[in-house]
Parts: structure tokens; C-alpha cells; sequence
């Protein structure tokens, strides 16, 4: 491989940053308003939707779309794949900036946000009953080692600066994390696996509330396949994307054997909700063809679809159907998310829910802040493999 | 080059171990602590003056809720963070019944089940009792409860949750809570739950034509400490079929099952960190 792990430079201050800027401004603004007024004026949430967008989409869907990092270190790490080592670093960035993003969605959606400190350090009160404690000090520290994982590419970068000090500092720690990192990065793989699939246990307190398409134990389960197959998604997705804007070539071959992974991931979690949904003898409810069953065949659409668009070799040679396949299986999971946070949470009839505007644009938001990270770090510091499009001509 | 379909199983099994859900046992009937005290409420009886909504409004200290009353008197129509509790009307044309609303006080509480910090208790008397300096308001609490009970405090800025803790205050004082102090056809009673248990049996069996031969909440939902017999069938008043098993069963038996002890996460890491450390002397494979 002749490419070279580098940051992309140039201006900083561009046009799409300036837009982002303006999209992370107006959210920040309604932040401001949401913690002076409380959660009633700027979100539709009720006593009986108590959870909406801000965790259906920012926390829940949110971090499985975050699991690039924990897919491609399972592959690298485990699986003992050593060449696709160019893709963690921008696997591990977009994790850290997904979790980061939850992480501001929890305090933003928490009532009493004031008291958060206390549910890491509280011990002594910790309620082992609880998913959502585990689902918390799991994503709490997951979201600091990635930040441990990612962090040589920082101090790389900083052993690099003219300020003396700094300097010093990255070249001392450096080594130091380096030489942990295995440790970190298994504490990477335990921890996603622990709250991706808890995060599907979560639900299952609403009992009968749940609507039983999608009321099973095996919920966990489907939850931690789905979330690996969207980690690689959003690889892919992430690196085409990548590679037309910063007019990079993207390792074709790689990404076709990260789209092949996704074949049996999406397959065996099909067939698990399938057999299931037999099993508990709700095979007629999935075709009864109301609101419920349509959402479901929906899910299993995409999944299918998804799985359609990489089943040939000569398919998964062509970059723009990866492209669509990845953006097609990222849609499918976070659907499934939806349904079984949103839409499968029946609190009773005289109940509705649909996203307020501030609510949506305080989401915009955080993306826009998460995105502008991203364009900043990538800039700045060595994340991506470069291969300039000119250079890779003359091969 | 490709990632072989072997592989690919490997890095969902690897994935799925921790996450395997365990077969559910079938959980033992939970029994309900020694001190329970509860209320017995009985339809036949209601006649729907809500006396006890006006009343355990002053005795909780809550704002009157006067949407619906153009300002005003409390009228709440529901249970909500200024109203604890409430009298509903069912009516189907030929039937009708009124029904009072508020926690359950249940055996196996969802709310105390999902509270991070136990915010949500199970207390003395066994009453569910709420503790604002542990709640981070989550919300947790509303996804679980059947009954749909605790209530949070949208229109404040600084919110806690809100639902009856049958006046512990008040008991503290000697004195019972406020809504079957002040009714006036008692058809909400004060009581432990075995009393209440006890005289709940004696009518349904006193007047077997009146009642549905049931109380709800003897078993329903692992069994609660309020309890209601009625004339009309539960469901049409309301009351989920929950069956006998409390709703966090499930979730609470896969849950544990994965991480009893803490050795599934424990083995799994040491796993990882094994496989690695062996990858890494092992180079990488041709």
C-alpha cells in the first residue's frame, strides 16, 4: 500500500463550515432556551412518549451508527486482519464524535441533569436491577476509551508543533498509551458489546406496552448483530464519502470485503427475527397489513434490499452500490431503532408523539457539531490514508 | 482477500456470546413484605364526587390543575405532576363505573427496577417512595411503569417526578392517607394488604352476582398493594392484562443471567485482550 496516514490540510474556514457553524449556532441557542425553560416548551415529549427523538435517535441510533470503531477493531484486532488498519483511525474518530454526541444528548434530555455526576460515582447506590445503569456507565466509559484509542493520532500531531512544552508532553505520553493500548482497545470491544445489545434489553421493561412484533429476549441479540453490520455500513459509507470530497482513491477491495461482512450479519439477524417472530406465533401479525406490520415489513425491506445489493462478487466491485447498500443498511437499522423506541411503545391511545421543530433543529445541531469536528480533526491531524488521485493514476 | 463467511460468523459470535439470552425461568411468586399496606377500592361503591382528588391535592401540596376548568378549579383529567390522583368515568351506554387512579404500589415495581440510583424505592410499609436527590429525571421510570403512574414535570426547569406515596407523611403521622380519610362511601379503604385482601374476598363472595370474581392486583403484574374489585370487567376501566408475572421479569432474568457475578464481562475481556496479545506475536497472517 503506498498511502499515507497524513492530515489533509488546507483552509480550514470553508463554505460548508460556515453553514454547519450557523446550524451549530441556532442549536446552541435553543439549548440555552431548553435548559432555562425546562423540556415541555421545546420538546412534544409527554408523560406518555417520556423518551423521543433525543434518545430514539441521538443516543440509541446514534451510537450503532457509532459502531464503525467497534466493528472494524473486531476485524482488526480479533480477527487479526492487519490490512485493514488504515481504516480505524476514521472508524475510531466517527465512533468517538458519535458517542460524544449521545453523551450531549443524555445531559440535554435528562430533567435533572444537575445530579449526572452522581450515577457514575454513587457506587454505593447503583441499582443492579437497572439496564439503563449498566446502558449508562458502560457509554460513559466506552466513550472516553475511544477518545484513548484515537489519542496517539492526536499526540502525533502534537509532537509536532513548535510549542516546546507540548511537544514534550505528546512525546511522553505517547508511549505510555501505546504501550496500554492493547488493553484499551479489548476494553473498546467489551464495552460496545455489553451496552449495544443492552440498549435492545432496555426496552423490554415496557412489557405488554411493546408491541409484540417487536417485544422478544432476544432483543439484545438482534440489537448487537444490527449494530456491527451498521459500524461497517457506516465504514464504507464514511470513506466513499470521504474519497469524493478530498478527492482521495478509497481501497476498493477492502471496502467490497467489509460490504461482503455485512451479507451474513444482516442475513443472520433476519432470519433471527424471522424464526422468532414464528416462534411466538406472531407470523400473522407481521402480515396483518396495519400500521404495525407495515412499519415492520418496512425494516425487513431495507434489510433485504440492503442484503440484495451485496450478494454478487461483480457487485461489490462498483463503489456506488456499496455506497447505496451501506446508506441502504445504515437507514434499515436505525429504522429498526425507531420502531421499537417510537413506534412499538404503545402508552395508550389518547398519547402522541411527533418531534417539535426545536427538537429536531437542536438535533441538527449536534450533527452539524459533530461534523464540523470531523472536517477540523481531519484537517489537522493524521486520521485519514491518503493516496492523491493523480499519484494513484501512474500505478 | 474477502472477509470468508467463517470469519464473518466468528465476529458475530465473538459479539453474541455476552449477549446470549438465556432461557426464562419461571419466576417465584413474589411476596409482599411483612408491614404492606395498601388501599381497597371498590366501584360499587364510588360515586364519583372526587372528594379524594381535592383532598390529596392539599395534602401533597400540589398546584391545582385547572386546564379543563377554564381556570377555575383542579379538574385533572388524567394523573399528571399536579394531580396524584383522579376519578374517571366509564360509561358504555348501559354500564358504568367510575375508576380512581394512582400508584399501584406494586410488589415487583418497574419504576424502582429501571431507577439508576434508586430514586424510585421500595420503602416501610412497602410503599414505592420517591427520593429527588438520586433522580437525574431519565424518564426511565415512565417507560416502565404499566400503569403509566409517575409523572414528570415538563414545564419546570429544574422537574422532578411526581406520584402518590400513599401520604407516608401523613402515616408518620398516625394518620391514613387523605383520600380514604375524606371519602365518603369509603369506597377507597385504608388498610394492610392482607385486611384489605381479606374484606375484598368477603364482598366478592358476600354479593357474587354484583362483582367480576376477581381483584385486580391480588396477582396481577406480580401483585400489587392497591387493590380494586369492581362490578364492571377490569379491562374496561382500564386495568392491563398483565398476567402474574411482574413486567421487569424478562428483562431482569436475561439480564442477570449475562451478568451474573460480573464473569461473562470479566471472561470475555480477558478473552479479547488473550486473542490479541496472540495476534500480535503471531504477526499478521499471510
Amino acid at each position: 500500500m503506498s498511502g499515507h496516514v497524513r492530515p489533509i490540510g488546507g483552509a480550514l474556514v470553508t463554505k460548508p463550515l460556515k453553514i454547519l457553524l450557523a446550524l451549530f449556532g441556532a442549536g446552541a441557542v435553543l439549548i440555552l432556551y431548553r435548559f432555562a425553560t425546562g423540556l415541555g416548551r421545546v420538546t412534544a415529549m409527554n408523560d406518555g412518549y417520556p423518551w423521543g427523538l433525543w434518545i430514539a435517535f441521538d443516543v440509541v441510533t446514534g451510537t450503532a451508527l457509532a459502531c464503525g470503531g467497534y466493528a472494524v477493531a473486531l476485524l482488526v484486532y480479533v480477527m487479526n486482519k492487519g490490512k485493514y488498519h488504515p481504516l480505524v483511525r476514521p472508524a475510531v474518530l466517527t465512533s468517538a464524535l458519535g458517542y460524544t454526541l449521545a453523551g450531549f444528548g443524555v445531559a440535554l434530555d435528562i430533567g435533572r441533569w444537575w445530579n449526572i455526576w452522581r450515577v457514575p460515582l454513587f457506587f454505593w447506590r447503583w441499582n443492579f436491577d437497572s439496564v439503563l445503569l449498566e446502558v449508562a456507565l458502560c457509554i460513559t466509559s466506552y466513550m472516553f476509551v475511544l477518545w484513548i484509542e484515537l489519542s496517539p493520532a492526536l499526540l502525533e500531531r502534537a509532537e509536532q508543533t513548535s510549542v516546546p512544552w507540548l511537544k514534550r508532553a505528546a512525546a511522553r505520553t505517547r508511549p505510555v498509551v501505546e504501550k496500554a493500548l492493547l488493553w484499551i482497545i479489548a476494553l473498546g470491544i467489551l464495552l460496545p458489546t455489553m451496552h449495544q445489545s443492552s440498549l435492545g434489553a432496555l426496552m423490554l421493561i415496557a412489557g405488554p406496552r411493546l408491541h409484540p412484533l417487536w417485544n422478544t429476549g432476544w432483543l439484545p441479540l438482534l440489537f448487537l448483530m444490527s449494530c456491527i453490520a451498521m459500524g461497517y455500513a457506516a465504514v464504507v459509507f464514511e470513506t466513499v464519502l470521504a474519497s469524493w470530497l478530498f478527492k482521495t482513491v478509497p481501497e476498493r477491495g477492502m471496502l467490497a470485503s467489509l460490504s461482503q461482512a455485512m451479507v451474513p450479519l444482516g442475513t443472520g439477524y433476519v432470519l433471527l427475527r424471522l424464526i422468532d417472530l414464528a416462534g411466538r406465533g406472531q407470523l400473522p401479525a407481521l402480515f396483518a397489513f396495519d400500521f404495525y406490520s407495515v412499519m415492520a415489513l418496512l425494516e425487513f425491506a431495507l434489510f433485504m434490499l440492503a442484503i440484495g445489493l451485496l450478494l454478487r462478487d461483480a457487485d461489490r466491485q462498483r463503489l456506488g452500490n456499496m455506497f447505496r447498500a451501506a446508506m441502504v443498511f445504515m437507514l434499515a437499522g436505525s429504522l429498526y431503532r425507531f420502531d421499537t423506541y417510537l413506534v412499538a411503545f404503545r402508552p395508550g391511545a389518547h398519547w402522541s408523539y411527533f418531534p417539535s421543530v426545536t427538537e429536531i433543529f437542536i438535533t441538527v445541531g449536534l450533527i452539524a457539531g459533530e461534523l464540523i469536528a470531523y472536517i477540523l480533526i481531519v484537517k489537522l491531524f493524521p486520521i485519514l490514508t491518503l493516496e492523491k488521485r493523480d499519484a494513484a493514476y501512474h500505478h | 482477500m474477502a472477509i470468508s463467511r467463517r470469519t464473518a460468523l466468528r465476529v458475530a459470535l465473538a459479539g453474541a456470546a455476552a449477549a446470549l439470552a438465556a432461557p426464562v425461568k419461571a419466576a417465584a411468586p413474589i411476596a409482599a413484605p411483612a408491614d404492606a399496606v395498601g388501599l381497597l377500592y371498590d366501584t360499587t361503591k364510588c360515586i364519583g364526587c372526587k372528594a379524594c382528588v381535592a383532598a390529596c391535592r392539599v395534602a401533597n401540596g400540589l398546584e391545582p390543575d385547572t386546564t379543563w376548568s377554564e381556570g377555575r378549579y383542579h379538574a385533572p383529567l388524567d394523573l399528571s405532576a399536579r394531580a396524584k390522583t383522579v376519578v374517571k368515568l366509564y360509561d358504555d351506554g348501559s354500564k358504568s363505573s367510575f375508576v380512581k387512579a394512582q400508584c399501584m404500589h406494586c410488589l415487583d415495581p418497574a419504576c424502582a427496577n429501571a431507577c439508576m440510583l434508586g430514586a424510585f424505592k421500595k420503602r416501610e410499609f412497602g410503599i414505592v417512595t420517591y427520593d429527588p436527590e438520586y433522580c437525574i429525571g431519565c424518564r426511565y421510570c415512565e417507560v416502565a411503569c404499566p400503569y403509566g403512574v409517575p409523572k414528570f414535570e415538563w414545564s419546570k426547569a429544574a422537574p422532578k417526578m411526581v406520584k402518590c406515596e400513599l401520604c407516608n407523611h401523613r402515616l408518620a403521622e398516625g394518620k391514613q392517607p387523605a383520600c380514604t380519610e375524606v371519602c365518603p362511601r369509603q369506597a377507597v379503604i385504608f388498610g394492610t394488604r392482607e385486611d384489605l385482601l381479606r374484606e375484598a374476598h368477603r364482598r366478592l363472595a358476600e354479593q357474587p352476582g354484583t362483582y367480576v370474581q376477581k381483584i385486580y392486583g391480588e396477582h396481577d403484574g406480580g401483585g400489587t398493594q392497591c387493590l380494586y374489585i369492581s362490578h364492571v370487567p377490569f379491562d374496561a376501566i382500564g386495568f392491563p392484562a398483565l398476567g402474574e408475572e411482574s413486567t421487569p421479569t424478562l428483562q431482569r432474568t436475561i439480564q442477570h443471567s449475562i451478568y451474573k457475578g460480573f464473569a461473562a464481562p470479566v471472561a470475555l475481556y480477558g478473552l479479547l485482550g488473550a486473542v490479541m496479545l496472540r495476534n500480535r506475536r503471531k504477526g499478521e497472517p499471510a
